[in-house]
Formats: C-alpha cells, sequence, structure tokens
C-alpha cells in the first residue's frame, strides 16, 4: 500500500469545457506523441497495421449520444484522462509504490522502474485512465505532461501540457485548481464546473465545463417575431417601402 | 518512501524545423523537432497564420505518415495484368526513359492524348504551366468531385468563396450559422474560430442532417433534408425581404442590385445589363434620376430604379428579386415539408438573423475611402458569419445553393464587413479578372493560355462544332462553368471514347481506383478493360504517389513520391494560398529529413521529364534543363515579371509582392519558420472590393495588375448569356437536349429545384451521405498507426425511424441499395439525426493488400465505400443519352444527392461487395510499433 501526500502545495490540472470540445482527437494524438518520445518507455501499439490495432493511449475521446425529454438528441465528445484525485485510489492500492501523488503539484504519476505491472492501480481507477503497456509491462497514465510544465528547454509559454497546446478550439485549460484566484479556478466558477463521478469520493483535481443549454428556440418565436413585421406583402408594395427608406437614408434622399 | 527524484527538465530535441503540414490540405505550420537526425515531434507553429500554435489529430501524428510503412521504396514497372500489383523495381532513369517514350510521340502527334490530372495536389499552378507546356487540353486537379460548385458561385457572386478565398470574422461574429459538413476544409482555423465564438458566448448554429462535429457543439441544431438548403435559404431571403431587413445602403453601393436589366424580349440582350459606351453597367443616379455608370463619382445608385425606353421598361435587379423571392413560393409554409423543418422554425432562425444583422450591429472607428471617392468615417459591421463547404457544394443543386447563400450574406451587408465574413487576399478577385478557359491545342506547341477559367458566355466553351474538346467535357453546354474540370469523369469518358480516346493517362496523387470515384467497380474494370485485340482500352497509366494506394495497382508504370517532410513545395499565392484576412501570406515546405528510399518529389521529377521532352520553359536555348529541381523552379521562376511563386523576400531580400528572383529566399522562408505574411494596412481591412486602400496595396503587392472595384453580383450576367442562347438568341445554340434545362437551371438569379436524381429515385425514401472524420484525411489516415485506432471502422449510422422499422439491434447488418447498386454493411443507431438521413465516414473502407495493411484489417472486411452505389451518370431516362451526376452550371460531382432503400440482412463474412486482395509491392507493416527516435 501506498500512502497520499496528506495535502500538495498546488493542485495542478485541466479544465475540460464540453461545451467547445468537438471531438477531434487532436489532443489524443498530441499526448501519444509527446509521451511515446520523452516519460518513461514509448507507449508502443500492437498489430498497428493488422486485423486488431490497440496500443496505449493516455487520453481518450469519447462520444456519448443525450435524448432530452424535449428537442432533439444531442451528442457530447467527452475527453478523458488521468484526474490527478486528491484521494486517489490508484496510488494508495500500489502494492510497491510505484503510483505516488506528488507533494508540490499533485500531479500523479508512475515510477515506472517500481512498476511491477499487476495492473491493481487500473483496477481501482472508477475513470478507467490508466492503461498497461502491453510492450513494456508497465502502467502508463497522463502525466500532465511534468516534463513539459516545468522545463527550462521549453519557451516559456510552451510550459503546458502537450495536450492543451495543440487543442484547436481552446477547449482544455491547465493551471492551479488549488489556487481560487488562478484563471482555471475562475472558469470553474463562472461556468459551474463539475467533478466527474463525485460519489466516487476521489475528489478529482480535473474540472469539466458542462455544455450550456442547446435548442431552446422554440422559447424565442413570440420574442423574435417583430422582427419580420412585413413592410409589404406584394413586390409593388415593397418598392414603395424601398423607395421611402432609401429616401430616409444620408445618401439616399432625392434633391 | 520518499517521492522520487525526476528530471522535469529534459532535453527536448536537437533541432527544430519549422515547415508545413502536409496531412490534409489545411497546411498549418509545424515545428518539427529533430533528434539523432530523426523526426521526434510535431507541433503546431506557433507564429503561423494558419493555425497559430495549435495543430490536429492529423498533423500530430504526422510522424506515423512520414514512417509509414505503405511509402513507396522505388520506381515500379507493372509486370503482371494490371490491378494485380505486381511489378517490377526499375531505376529512375528508365523510368524516366519510358515516360519520354510515351509521351514525346504524343506531344509531336496529338497532344489531347496525355490526360494528366492531378488529386489533392497543392501545386496547381505548378502542373497546370506543365500541361500548358506540353500542349494538352486536358488538365485539372479534382476541383471538380470536391468543391467547385462552392468555389464558381463564390467567384461569380462576390469574387471569392470560402476557405481559401475568405473566413468568417471569428474574432467579432455574435451569429455563426454553419450549412452543411464542414469538418474536410480549413480544419483548424474553423476549431479556433469556434473556440473564440464560444469564449465570447456568441451564438452557433448549425444546419445539418447530421449531428455530429461542429454541429455537436452547436446552440442550436436545424437537421435539415439534404438537398434542400437552398430552399432553406431562399425562405430565409423571403422573410428578411418581406420584413425589409435588408442592408439597403449597402445594397445601393456595393451590388448590383441598382443596375437596370434590359426589359425588351425582342432584344437579344434581353436579361442583360444596360451599359454605356465604356460597356460599364448603367444605374440610375438618385440625385438626378438620370442614368449613370455604376462607378461614376458622387452618385447615389438608385435600387428602384427603371427607365422607360421605346415603350419597354427596363428595371433594375432589386425589381427582379423582389418579384422573385416575395412569392409565396417561398414562404416558410410552403417549404417547410420539403426541408422537413417547421415553418416556425424558419420564421424564428431569419428573424435571429435580422435582430442580429441590425440591432446588434457593429461599428469600427476607421475612416476610409471608396472607389467613387467618397470618404466613410467608421466601418459599420453586420456581425452575423455564415460558413459553408462540401454540404451544400456536393449537389446537383449546390451551385445555385451556394449562390443563395451569398445572396442572403450580401442582403444582410454581411460580405467585407466587420463581424461577418471576410476574404483573403489575392482574393476579392471577380470572375473578369481570372483567365477564360483555353484549349486549343497543336502538336508539338504549348497550349494557348491556362486550361481553367471562369467562362462569360457560350463564347468561352471548349467545344469544336458542338463537340467537346476535352476529356472530361468541361466547358460544354452540360456544365458550362466546370471551372476546375471534371476529373470525375475522365476515366468514365476515356473508356467510352467520349468524345475521343485517348492514350496515356498521367494521375498524380489521386486514387480514382478506391474512394475518389464514383461507381468505383466499374471503373476498376474500365481501367483494366482490353479492346478487340486485347490491349488496353486506356493503353498506358502513369502514376505517381508516395504510397501503396489502391491506385498503385492499376498503373503501368509509377513514380513514387517523397512524404511531406522530405520534399520542396511552396503554397504560392498564385494558386491556393494560405492568406488570412489580415494578411497575405504564403510557405514553403523543404526536406527536414532526406528519404531514406529511392524516391523523388514529384515536381522534382516533372520539371525533369519536361526538359527531357523540351518544353518550353523548362529547357535554356541550349536545350539544357532550366532548373535543377523544384526547389531551383521556386525561386527563380517568373509567372510574370517580379512576380513568382513566393512572393516573399524578393529582390535583394527587401522586397515583397513584386521583385527579381532572389538567391537567398528560401533561406530567409526558413529562418522565417517556413512562411511570409504581409498585414493588411489598417484602412483596407474591410470592404475590399470598393475600398481605395486596399487595392492600391494590392496592386504594390503584385496581387492585382490595377485596381479593379467591383460590384457584388446578385444578378449573374453570365448565367443570363447561357440562358439567353437556350431562349434561342444568338449564334451558338445549345444540342436540344440541354436547352430546357440551361433555360432553368443557368438562372442569372438564385433559385431551388429538387436535385436530380430526384426524379426515378421513387422507392429509395432515404438520403445517405458521407462525412470525413476531423482526425482523417481521404484514404490517407488508415496507413497511420495512430489514427487507424481512432477511426478503423465506418458503420452505417441509421436514425431511430429507420433502426426501429427494420427492428435492428446492435451488431446487425443492412443491405443498402440504390438506382444503382447494393453494398451490405455493418449499422450503428444514431439518434441525432434527420429522420431519413444515414451516414458514414469517408473513406475508411479499404481494398485488401493496400495501404500496407494486414489483409484482415478492419478497413477492408467490414469498412465499407458507398461510391459503390453513386454513379458518376444518372440512370438511363430511356432518351439514349448519358447524363451526368452533376450539377448542370459547374459540372460538381453530386456525391449527396445519392438515395438509398434499407433492408436488414444476415451478417456476411465481410462487408459486400469484396474484392480480391491486390498484391502489396511494400509487404505489410511491422506486428509491434515501440516508435521512438530513440529506438
Amino acid at each position: 500500500m501506498t500512502s497520499l501526500p496528506a495535502s500538495t502545495e498546488r493542485k495542478l490540472g485541466l479544465v475540460i469545457d464540453l461545451d467547445t470540445c468537438v471531438g477531434c482527437h487532436a489532443c489524443v494524438v498530441s499526448c501519444k506523441g509527446w509521451n511515446t518520445e520523452n516519460y518513461g518507455a514509448p507507449l508502443s501499439d500492437q498489430d498497428p497495421y493488422g486485423a486488431d490495432p490497440t496500443g496505449t493511449f493516455l487520453n481518450r475521446v469519447h462520444s456519448y449520444e443525450v435524448q432530452p425529454e424535449t428537442g432533439p438528441a444531442q451528442l457530447f465528445h467527452f475527453p478523458k484522462s488521468c484526474l490527478h484525485c486528491e484521494d486517489a485510489p490508484c496510488v494508495t492500492v500500489c502494492p510497491t509504490g510505484a503510483s505516488y501523488k506528488r507533494a508540490e503539484d499533485g500531479i500523479v504519476l508512475v515510477n515506472e522502474s517500481a512498476c511491477i505491472g499487476c495492473g491493481l492501480c487500473a483496477w481501482a481507477c472508477p475513470y478507467g485512465a490508466r492503461e498497461l503497456d502491453a510492450a513494456e509491462g508497465v502502467m502508463k497514465k497522463c502525466t500532465l505532461c511534468v516534463d513539459r510544465i516545468y522545463n527550462d528547454n521549453l519557451p516559456e509559454e510552451d510550459r503546458l501540457p502537450a495536450c492543451v497546446r495543440t487543442c484547436p478550439a481552446g477547449a482544455r485549460h491547465f493551471g492551479d485548481l488549488g489556487d481560487p484566484d488562478s484563471d482555471v479556478s475562475r472558469l470553474v466558477v463562472e461556468r459551474g464546473g463539475f467533478d466527474l463521478m463525485p460519489e466516487q469520493g476521489t475528489k478529482p483535481v480535473n474540472k469539466y465545463l458542462p455544455p450550456r443549454p442547446k435548442d431552446g428556440w422554440e422559447g424565442q418565436v413570440d420574442v423574435l417575431a417583430p422582427f419580420l413585421a412585413p413592410v409589404a406583402e406584394e413586390p409593388k408594395g415593397f418598392l414603395g417601402w424601398l423607395d421611402r427608406a432609401l429616401g430616409a437614408l444620408p445618401g439616399g434622399d432625392r434633391p | 518512501m520518499a517521492q522520487p527524484q525526476i528530471d522535469l527538465s529534459p532535453p527536448v530535441s536537437d533541432e527544430v524545423r519549422k515547415t508545413t503540414c502536409y496531412m490534409c490540405a489545411c497546411r498549418c505550420g509545424i515545428n518539427v523537432h529533430m533528434k539523432g537526425g530523426k523526426v521526434a515531434y510535431i507541433e503546431g507553429n506557433r507564429d503561423h497564420p494558419i493555425n497559430k500554435g495549435v495543430l490536429c489529430a492529423k498533423g500530430s501524428a504526422g510522424i506515423m505518415q512520414h514512417n509509414a510503412p505503405s511509402r513507396l521504396r522505388k520506381p515500379l514497372l507493372r509486370v503482371g495484368p494490371r490491378g494485380s500489383g505486381e511489378f517490377r523495381e526499375i531505376e529512375w532513369d528508365e523510368a524516366l526513359d519510358i515516360a519520354v517514350s510515351w509521351l514525346k510521340p504524343l506531344r509531336e502527334t496529338a497532344p489531347e492524348k496525355l490526360a494528366f490530372f492531378t488529386g489533392r495536389d497543392q501545386s496547381q499552378s505548378f502542373t497546370g504551366w506543365w500541361a500548358q507546356a506540353f500542349g494538352t487540353p486536358n488538365f485539372a486537379a479534382h476541383g471538380g468531385f470536391c468543391s467547385v460548385n462552392m468555389a464558381t458561385a463564390g467567384i461569380y457572386t462576390m469574387g471569392g468563396a470560402f476557405w481559401e478565398f475568405g473566413t468568417a470574422d471569428w474574432d467579432r461574429a455574435k451569429l455563426f450559422i454553419l450549412f452543411g459538413v464542414a469538418e474536410d476544409h480549413d480544419s483548424n482555423p474553423i476549431k479556433i474560430g469556434i473556440g473564440k465564438l464560444k469564449a465570447r458566448g456568441a451564438k452557433v448554429i448549425g444546419v445539418n442532417p447530421v449531428r455530429s462535429g461542429y454541429n455537436a457543439v452547436a446552440d442550436d441544431w436545424v437537421g435539415i433534408t439534404p438537398g434542400t438548403d437552398g430552399l432553406l435559404i431562399l425562405s430565409i431571403v423571403h422573410c428578411l425581404m418581406k420584413a425589409g431587413k435588408i442592408d439597403l445602403d449597402y445594397l445601393s453601393r456595393w451590388t448590383n442590385a441598382p443596375v437596370l436589366v434590359n426589359g425588351d424580349p425582342a432584344s437579344d440582350e434581353h436579361g442583360l445589363f444596360l451599359r454605356d459606351a465604356d460597356g460599364k453597367p448603367l444605374v440610375i443616379d438618385r440625385h438626378t434620376g438620370k442614368l449613370a455608370a455604376f462607378d461614376a463619382p458622387g452618385i447615389y445608385p438608385d435600387l428602384t430604379g427603371h427607365l422607360r425606353r421605346a415603350g419597354v421598361t427596363h428595371r433594375s435587379v432589386m425589381h427582379h428579386m423582389a418579384a422573385r423571392y416575395l412569392s409565396d413560393e417561398y414562404a416558410p409554409e410552403t417549404v417547410a415539408d420539403r426541408t422537413g423543418l417547421p415553418a416556425a422554425r424558419i420564421r424564428t432562425l431569419a428573424a435571429e438573423i435580422a435582430r442580429v444583422a441590425f440591432d446588434e450591429a457593429i461599428e469600427i472607428a476607421q475612416p476610409w475611402t471608396d472607389f467613387r471617392s467618397e470618404r466613410h468615417e467608421t466601418m459599420v459591421g453586420r456581425p452575423v458569419a455564415f460558413h459553408a463547404m462540401r454540404g451544400i457544394s456536393a449537389h446537383s443543386n449546390g451551385f445555385q445553393t451556394a449562390r443563395a447563400l451569398h445572396m442572403l450574406q450580401i442582403l444582410l451587408g454581411a460580405v467585407e464587413s466587420p463581424g461577418s465574413f471576410r476574404f483573403k487576399p489575392p482574393y476579392p478577385k471577380p470572375a473578369e479578372a481570372h483567365p477564360r478557359p483555353h484549349f486549343t491545342a497543336t502538336p508539338g506547341q504549348p497550349l494557348d493560355g491556362p486550361h481553367l477559367g471562369y467562362p462569360l458566355g457560350p463564347e468561352n466553351l471548349a467545344l469544336d462544332n458542338g463537340k467537346p474538346i476535352r476529356i472530361d467535357k468541361a466547358f460544354t453546354w452540360e456544365n458550362p462553368l466546370s471551372a476546375h474540370g471534371l476529373m470525375h469523369m475522365v476515366i468514365s469518358n476515356a473508356h467510352a471514347g467520349d468524345p475521343y480516346r485517348i492514350d496515356t493517362l498521367f494521375l498524380y496523387m489521386a486514387n480514382m481506383a478506391w474512394n475518389s470515384s464514383m461507381n468505383t467497380a466499374s471503373v476498376m474494370k474500365m481501367l483494366t478493360d482490353t479492346d478487340e485485340r486485347g490491349d488496353y482500352v486506356i493503353p498506358r497509366i502513369i502514376y505517381s504517389d508516395a504510397y501503396s494506394s489502391e491506385m498503385v495497382a492499376y498503373a503501368d508504370l509509377v513514380l513514387p513520391d517523397t512524404t511531406y517532410l522530405e520534399r520542396h513545395d511552396c503554397i504560392s499565392l498564385l494558386d491556393r494560398p494560405i492568406c488570412e484576412p489580415d494578411a497575405m501570406a504564403d510557405a514553403i515546405r523543404w526536406p527536414v529529413v532526406e528519404p531514406d528510399r529511392d524516391v523523388r518529389g514529384f515536381q522534382s521529377v516533372l520539371l525533369d521529364l519536361g526538359a527531357r521532352l523540351g518544353l518550353p520553359g523548362m529547357v535554356d536555348e541550349d536545350g539544357a534543363p532550366k532548373y535543377a529541381d523544384y526547389a531551383d523552379y521556386m525561386v527563380r521562376h517568373e509567372r510574370k515579371p517580379g512576380v513568382g511563386p513566393l512572393s516573399g523576400w524578393r529582390g535583394n531580400g527587401d522586397e515583397h509582392g513584386r521583385g527579381a528572383p532572389n538567391p537567398a529566399q528560401l533561406d530567409r522562408y526558413i529562418a522565417n519558420g517556413g512562411f511570409f505574411a504581409a498585414h493588411v494596412p489598417d484602412e483596407a481591412r474591410f470592404f475590399k472590393p470598393w475600398n481605395k486602400a486596399y487595392q492600391d496595396w494590392a496592386v504594390t503587392m503584385g496581387l492585382l495588375d490595377k485596381p479593379s472595384p467591383y460590384l457584388f453580383q446578385l444578378y449573374v450576367e453570365p448565367l443570363r448569356r447561357f440562358q439567353l442562347a437556350a431562349e434561342g438568341k444568338g449564334d451558338l445554340q445549345p444540342p436540344e437536349h440541354l436547352r430546357e434545362r440551361i433555360r432553368q437551371q443557368l438562372d442569372p438569379l438564385p433559385l431551388w429545384y429538387a436535385p436530380l436524381s430526384d426524379e426515378g429515385s421513387e422507392g429509395f425514401p432515404v438520403h445517405a451521405l458521407t462525412q470525413r472524420p476531423m482526425a482523417m484525411y481521404h484514404s490517407w489516415g488508415t496507413q497511420n498507426a495512430w489514427l487507424r485506432q481512432i477511426h478503423g471502422k465506418n458503420p452505417l449510422y441509421m436514425p431511430t425511424k429507420w433502426w426501429d422499422r427494420l427492428g435492428l439491434k446492435d451488431g446487425d447488418w443492412v443491405r443498402v441499395t440504390s438506382p444503382h447498386g447494393s453494398i451490405t454493411v455493418p449499422a450503428a443507431h444514431m439518434a441525432a439525426l434527420n429522420e431519413d438521413t444515414v451516414w458514414t465516414w469517408n473513406a475508411i473502407g479499404k481494398r485488401k493488400g493496400a495501404w500496407a495493411l494486414d489483409k484482415g484489417a478492419p478497413e477492408a472486411t467490414q469498412g465499407f465505400l458507398l461510391n459503390h452505389v453513386i454513379h458518376e451518370l444518372l440512370p438511363p431516362k430511356g432518351d439514349g443519352l448519358r447524363w451526368s451526376n452533376s450539377d448542370p452550371v459547374t459540372g460538381q460531382a453530386a456525391w449527396f444527392d445519392l438515395r438509398v432503400r434499407l433492408e436488414k440482412t444476415d451478417a456476411p463474412t465481410e462487408s459486400q461487395p469484396a474484392f480480391d486482395a491486390i498484391r502489396s509491392p511494400v509487404g505489410q507493416g511491422p506486428k509491434d510499433l515501440r516508435w521512438s527516435s530513440k529506438t
């Protein structure tokens, strides 16, 4: 069993905007590219050109359809990676101490040299956010790009997780959710950010911003109707109106 | 236990090389991180005008494309029968000698017997120049089966269209309305734009039968019936005009709404504009009540203008628009059933557009001067932005639908005003400023001008005594404004010998034996058919591709191209630029790594071939090659004095736009991150077609030869010229069987008509569409080990109504039958659909043996193409004629007109039709992949 820090100095994490995510998978592949080349073992792929290609990804996008009681069905794109929980069950379940939560920033990591690939952590994670690499036999998970965010070899503006830097729609935000004045904390307050599956008691650091209400046009029918009040019913009446309207324009008055 | 010490600042790379992505046609800037001479990581270039640092899934997966096992390795000569995939590897000299031995006699005797068509090529100004020098009239790129309706409707209406021509004003729009599938072009800029709109709380409305992708994040979804977008738009126009919610000042000043139309039915110019002695269209000036040229200083053109002369009244375009669009034919109640939308939904959409355009107008305190020399103190904007692409374009009514959308934008004053739609240099550029088509072939000589252009009337058609001159029958009465050619008709026509037989089909990067053709199985047969002597009906096929695509197996000679990280390219202002509304820009690719195979960049090969053939412009006076390679051409070629493929750092390095060739130009591009950008002056940023400051700047930068202000063409006179011919006026007359259709469908004012294949589609009640996933590009994505894990299957997504009616459950299969044929495919339920629309992902299905995939790959066993049930011709009508499944104005392939019926069926072992495996010229990819530059 491995223990969690009593508290962390900061709570670094992601805020993911479900109102804006178009489901393009840019974050998925950027993550794969960075993390196959950096922290720990490469993210391998099995049967990559074959009948059943599978590989290790630290971040995946799922799509779900929702059918509200009224109005048309809706589709949501839901990116999912490790939520760097405060009460991370994946850490406490680890028999070797390989899984740990960093005291300084709260990032949950796997020390690959201590990982025996038993898979208990993946079993303990209620979010399915960990994947055992089939080639390396070690557990892989989101590192929050710990090798980018403090990296002096990167320009300061690039010290972000790869998924955040690449997101074309700007649906992913990174920051300290332990600081109520941070941009990400403010965004969570403004947009009603929520915890994923709070009933699990994991206290996830990552937050999701909910989709805004959709398809409200029926409530606007009467409000907007005056904008279409007719000026004329027939072409002739329309041209008469046109002539009067033009006469009222600064340039269009007849001498 | 102590927390492990980890290195928080590991070295990221040895070097960053900045070039241009080619994982799709978007052309984003990329930072390629190199480690130990290998490509280690690819990210977006923050300084780049297109993507501003972000990068999509495809771009980030570039490493897997660059290292794909499907890469061709060496020139190939066919040794087995066509389609078998049996080749022998040969040296480049042998390959080029063979090509010369085939092409040289053609050039000397009958240059039209070479048909040279390029697919997703980004060097069309170069490939077109080569084809022109060769002298064949038979050249085009893939626009005819892509989005020529959109491009052409935009050019004729307003001098530009969406994507490469212009974009929504993402920073200022308050309402954004997206018509149809658009995830396939301009991918990162649109995603960045939607992100900006969302961050500002602006409203997004999606009009699309399928609620996926961008429509999934739309605040409101309008699940329209496919092919009826034009009817919805004209109904919105009806509502707005009737309510007077149109921008009268804008229409008076900047459009041809006040231009007078000849109203004399007896005249040969009936329906054409009244013009002065200089040929300028005439308006009535409200100040004087007299006739005036449209551009006369100080006038205020009268929208209600009319002129009584010799007993005939000539009325303004606005009169004609009122007569048409105020008709109840376009009332929401009339169009509701047809579009599948409640009338109240249409009215509310129109009202919301009216509210935002006029009640939330914006104003920028920026004085400017218009082309009539009138000064304006501010720039007033209508913050309603629209975008559309394939969705409305790929129908046989797509041209007029795109026209209708542009008319709606213009009626609102929502083009080139702040908050609306903005052109990107070198656009705006009206049809008149583009060339006309050229097609006169002379043995041993170059063609008389560029192939593709914008006809202004029947006199510009490519006809010889009524017979089509081009193999694709572009620029004929069947499709007069086919500005991008009709690549999808080339193989069919060449096989039929209609209008004539060709000798050599030369294709670049176009998967015509699979997903890029309609009627795929028949196309494969056409490519392998032999005549009575046992010779192939299409005698010779040369193909260039970087990868082992399905088309490779059908070539006689394969010229292997490089990957995008191994090559020079220029993304040039001469063809498909990467500009933004506030900047003109162009870019290069350069070899950030050298090929490790015996392959060559296609453009360099084409220059070599051109020199071996002695083509003008490609050899010097002694007959020696003029250019060492494509990089040399990019720097030294001049299309006109001082204007070359690249606009930055010309002359001694200080001149932009115009200037002498600069031998150090590519170094400057590389030092600047692979691109050049010059910013549009503040005064010139909006109202570009009429803005003196913009017109002058465009001349300075080499975008225009002289200031060329023009009016937006709500009424398109060139269309009327064709219609007039169909009415019997003039010497050039259409064939009788096309007369009625031209009279109806080449209307100078936008109209809607049912998709042409609706006739005869009784019993096929369901619309079938494809969409391109955001993480895949055409056929290319499947060879990519990472991307195919995201999209390795493409079930047919079915709406609840049909899912229930057929009693389907997960894992079931359906037979999909069109008037042309049947396929049997896996089905999946999706509720967020128009109730009579099914769809699938485009080009996921693969032929066994292609792309270095295992024969059991899901793309080959469960994937499928809808192409098999779409024919390039309409079903026979009993008149003995071949009617093309295309838009009658532009010839655009009508992919999305497809209608089908559905039946539940037992699950076959694999999707049907299934084809034999082709033999892979590159073997198959490895069983395991642990990609890392470290290994």
